[in-house]
């Protein structure tokens, strides 16, 4: 048994949740929107694999697969979209994409 | 025979029905047979009926034909009482409304609207029908609206000229004053008697009530506001000059021998009520007499032909009402009888005259008829002499017994009255000799329609002789008033008062007598005359009362403040709609931020409960 | 020992997030970001989970981060883009998020140091993994399978060419219509 604690391992996969939030509020670039969306599933991943590991059961990591399929999934359709707004709009700013309002 | 009195305003229904719904179609003569002829049977089946009533027992007769409204305890009934004040009132209304229906006949022949006026009179004979044969206060309020409707209908019946609409409303609104009083009046006897029926109300008002106290006082002031409209009374009578907007036969039938007369005959109904609150009746009769005196004074400054008969009529009403102040019921129904004769008469006679003057009213442009219209001159002359009580013919004998009554009760009451036989006197043979006197100015056309003679001279021949009837209303109104026979001072002055008028008409108005213009000199009078000719100011006083502080509201709620309530609400919700609309931005950050400040809250008091 | 690496690890992990957010070059953000993701896998092995370790540098790391290129590649315009994100990356943008941020991780600090104390450190084997996956997990496999079926469908669809009918105008709002590049000529394909 390691001395590394279950908060201590929490809160560093809040923090790194958190700093992926600040980085899909604070970004207008689509792209970067998406990489720090990456972040925040990775620090998901990170407090399954605490919890996992302080069990000492396979579930954590089932549930970090179950995550990285999800975001392996994401990523493809996302871009996709990405590249298709691109292709009819020429911009990648969020601000701008604002035809839903109202 | 008696059995068929139900069918009495069926007929008059029956004809309005046939003509409101084909009249249109046919031509002038069906239309006059079926809107005379309705009313020739009501007053062959009146006739029959009254014969046999008269002849017999004289105890009321009820027909009950059917129950009308039904609801829980209340059940009012569509019911007949044939006593005689009713048979005298059916009497009045049938055969006094067949000759002018005859008389229309002629005197509209060339009207466009000819089927429209005779539906209109057949539903006005039809509800008054109905009003004087009601059982039940309920039916009679029925009769009461539709004479009003009638007379609203008939007052703007040349509707073309916006002015005749406004007479007709005019009428129409101070009349519906008179009647929501009534309306109260009735349904106050309900919550405390529990029943709408005439004779059971007389009954148990007697027996319940004690005279004096509020309850009846309160009943009597209610019926008694509701006769002062239909009757145009003090405080509501302006409205009658008005209505003379309408065809002069819808004058002589609604405005003279009927509709007005229905508040006298509510009153005379409902005479034990009366009876029971003794301060009503007193203001019954002041009120009587101020009318009779205002009205006279009136007629006395106009120059329309039909106005000066008009302000007659309500003065000739206030004796009516005066003789039911005092106690003489009977002699007020008897006045009412000799009254519808020669107002009728005087009515149509003017309608001849105005007719050959090519629809002229003003008196001071006629002149020289006497010997042109011989028979408009003899129905003048009969009807004033009825009008001023000259002995010997109708008039005479029935004001002669309200003035006696008058003394009776208070000398005060007889002395206006006397004073106002003077007025009258005055005003009716100053029309006599202003228009059947002096230059005729122009020629005239005196080619009378039979259908108008006939009438005339039939009721010429009532006015003359129809002091002789005597109606046996001692069957319904108690204590039958002897009149005084003695030739006491005070019946010496009675008959003496109207040949005072005539006296002064004479020597003023006949063949260029005293003339009276030096007087207009004095601005005194000048306006005393202005003032007696807007009818005692009284227009203007309501105008500044009730009609500019009405008019001041409505302007004041252009908008509608009241809807404005509704429409907050409305706004509201629109304005909450729009500051709801401005959380969506279409941005995406703004939304990502708004789920993680979801998140914390949600943490948060998730942590906190 | 484990704990000081477990440190190092995570300042690693957490100097590489913070950089990533705030470059300006995306291809400099996703370097940063690639290094983050090593660091956490480094984490993964402190902590037992061998299996996972790997899976992150393969899958994560390598496959994902390596689509992230491509697009990065694809849609990069240089110079100009990097003035863009100059422009609009204001202090004033920044402030809100930090703060709303740092009050959810002040929330989630207070309920992690209220809960029980234990240690982590059992290591599980892949050989526990596949057990366990192939056996009460098999639907889950399944279904992630089908999650992966309409991904594949999905990004092939929504990334074809498009083609822009002659005459059609798209309407761009904001600093877009001001920055917006040269359109291309409709009709072919873009």
């Amino acid at each position: 048994m390691s001395e590394i604690s279950i908060e201590q391992g929490l809160l560093l996969s809040a923090a790194l949740f958190v700093l992926g939030l600040i980085g899909v509020l604070a970004r207008r670039n689509l792209i970067m929107i998406l990489m720090a969306m990456e972040v925040m599933f990775n620090a998901a991943g990170l407090a399954f694999i605490v919890a996992g590991s302080r069990w000492g059961q396979a579930d954590g990591q089932i549930m970090f697969l179950l995550i990285l399929t999800l975001a392996a999934a994401e990523v493809g359709v996302g871009l996709g979209l990405v590249l298709q707004i691109f292709r009819r709009f020429h911009t990648l700013d969020a601000d701008s994409l604002n035809g839903m309002r109202g | 025979m008696i059995e068929l009195l139900g069918w009495v305003p069926f007929f008059p229904l029956l004809g309005f029905l046939m003509l409101a719904l084909a009249g249109r179609r046919l031509p002038k003569p069906p239309v006059a047979w079926v809107g005379v002829g309705s009313v020739a049977v009501s007053m062959l089946l009146t006739a029959l009926i009254g014969g046999q009533f008269l002849s017999g027992t004289r105890q009321p007769y009820r027909l009950v034909l059917g129950n009308w409204i039904e609801v829980g305890d209340l059940s009012v009934p569509i019911g007949f009482y044939l006593d005689a004040l009713s048979l005298t009132m059916m009497f009045v209304v049938t055969g006094v409304g067949l000759l002018i229906h005859l008389y229309a006949a002629g005197f509209m022949k060339d009207d466009a609207g000819y089927a429209r006026f005779f539906a209109y009179m057949n539903l006005f004979v039809s509800a008054m029908l109905v009003l004087v044969l009601a059982d039940n206060l309920v039916l009679l309020y029925l009769g009461w609206e539709g004479v009003g409707l009638g007379s609203y209908l008939l007052i703007g019946f040349w509707y073309e000229d916006p002015n005749n609409g406004y007479a007709a409303r005019k009428a129409f609104v101070m009349t519906r004053i008179g009647d929501t009083s009534l309306l109260l009046g009735l349904l106050l006897l309900f919550i405390e008697l529990h029943t709408f029926d005439i004779q059971a109300l007389m009954f148990r008002a007697a027996s319940l009530w004690a005279p004096g106290t509020a309850l009846p006082v309160a009943v009597a002031a209610l019926l008694l506001g509701g006769a002062v409209g239909k009757s145009a009374q003090l405080p509501l009578q302006s409205w009658l000059p008005d209505a003379m907007a309408g065809p002069t036969p819808v004058s002589a039938l609604i405005h003279a021998a009927t509709m007005v007369t229905a508040g006298v005959y509510l009153i005379a109904r409902t005479h034990d009520l009366f009876a029971m609150a003794p301060p009503v009746q007193w203001i019954v009769a002041v009120i009587g007499a101020l009318t009779l005196l205002m009205a006279g004074c009136s007629a006395l400054a106009q120059t329309d032909i039909k106005r000066i008969l008009a302000y007659s009529t309500i003065s000739q009403i206030g004796y009516m009402f005066m003789a039911l102040g005092v106690g003489a019921w009977s002699s007020a129904i008897f006045h009412l009888l000799t009254h519808a004769f020669f107002k009728a008469l005087l009515f149509l006679a003017a309608g001849a005259v105005i007719f050959c003057f090519h629809h002229e009213h003003n008196i001071f442009r006629m002149g020289g008829l006497h010997r042109a219209m011989p028979l408009a001159f003899a129905s003048f002359l009969i009807g004033s002499a009825a009008l001023s009580a000259l002995p010997f013919t109708s008039g005479f004998y029935s004001k002669h017994e309200i003035l006696s009554a008058a003394y009776e009760v208070s000398p005060g009451l007889w002395a206006a009255g006397c004073l106002g036989a003077v007025i009258t006197g005055l005003y009716s043979f100053r029309l006599v000799f202003l228009v059947f006197f002096g230059v005729q100015p122009q020629d005239v056309d005196n080619r009378l329609d039979w259908r108008m003679s006939v009438p005339l001279v039939l009721l010429g021949v009532l006015t003359l002789f129809g002091g002789m009837l005597r109606i046996p209303l001692d069957s319904v109104f108690p204590g039958l008033l002897n009149p005084d026979r003695n030739l006491s001072l005070v019946s010496v002055a009675t008959i003496a008062a109207p040949f005072l008028g005539l006296l002064i008409a004479v020597l003023l108005y006949f063949k260029g007598g005293f003339s009276t213009l030096p007087l207009a000199g004095f601005g005194l009078i000048n306006r005393m005359r202005m003032f007696f000719f807007s009818g005692w100011g009284i227009d203007t006083l309501y105008q500044a009362l009730a009609v500019r502080p009405f008019y001041f509201i409505a302007k004041a709620n252009k908008n509608d403040a009241l809807d404005s309530l509704y429409t907050l609400v409305a706004l509201l919700g629109r304005e909450g709609h729009l500051l709801a609309r401005r959380s969506q931005t279409g941005h995406i950050r703004w939304y990502t931020s708004s789920i993680a400040l979801g998140t914390v809250v949600v943490i948060a008091i998730g942590w906190l409960s | 020992m484990a704990l000081t690496l477990f440190y190092i690890t995570s300042a690693v992990a957490i100097f590489a997030t913070v950089m990533m957010i705030t470059r300006l070059n995306a291809v400099h953000g996703l370097l940063y970001l690639i290094l983050s993701l090593l660091a956490v896998g480094v984490l993964f092995f402190l902590l037992g989970a061998h299996f996972a370790a790997v899976l992150e540098v393969i899958i994560y790391a390598g496959a994902i981060m390596v689509l992230f290129v491509f697009v990065i590649m694809m849609l990069n315009q240089g110079q100009r883009t990097i003035d863009q994100e100059q422009a609009w990356l204001k202090p004033g943008t920044w402030i809100g998020p930090t703060l709303l941020a740092l009050i959810l991780f002040a929330e989630m600090l207070v309920i992690v140091m209220s809960g029980d104390r234990a240690d982590t450190g059992y290591i599980v084997n892949a050989k526990q993994v596949g057990t366990v996956l192939y056996g009460p997990y098999l639907l889950a496999v399944e279904l992630a399978s089908m999650l992966l079926l309409a991904g594949l469908v999905g990004a092939y669809h929504l990334a074809k060419p498009i083609l822009i009918p002659r005459g059609h105008k798209f309407r761009l709002s904001g600093q877009a219509a001001q920055l917006s590049f040269k359109l291309r000529k409709p009709g072919r394909n873009v």
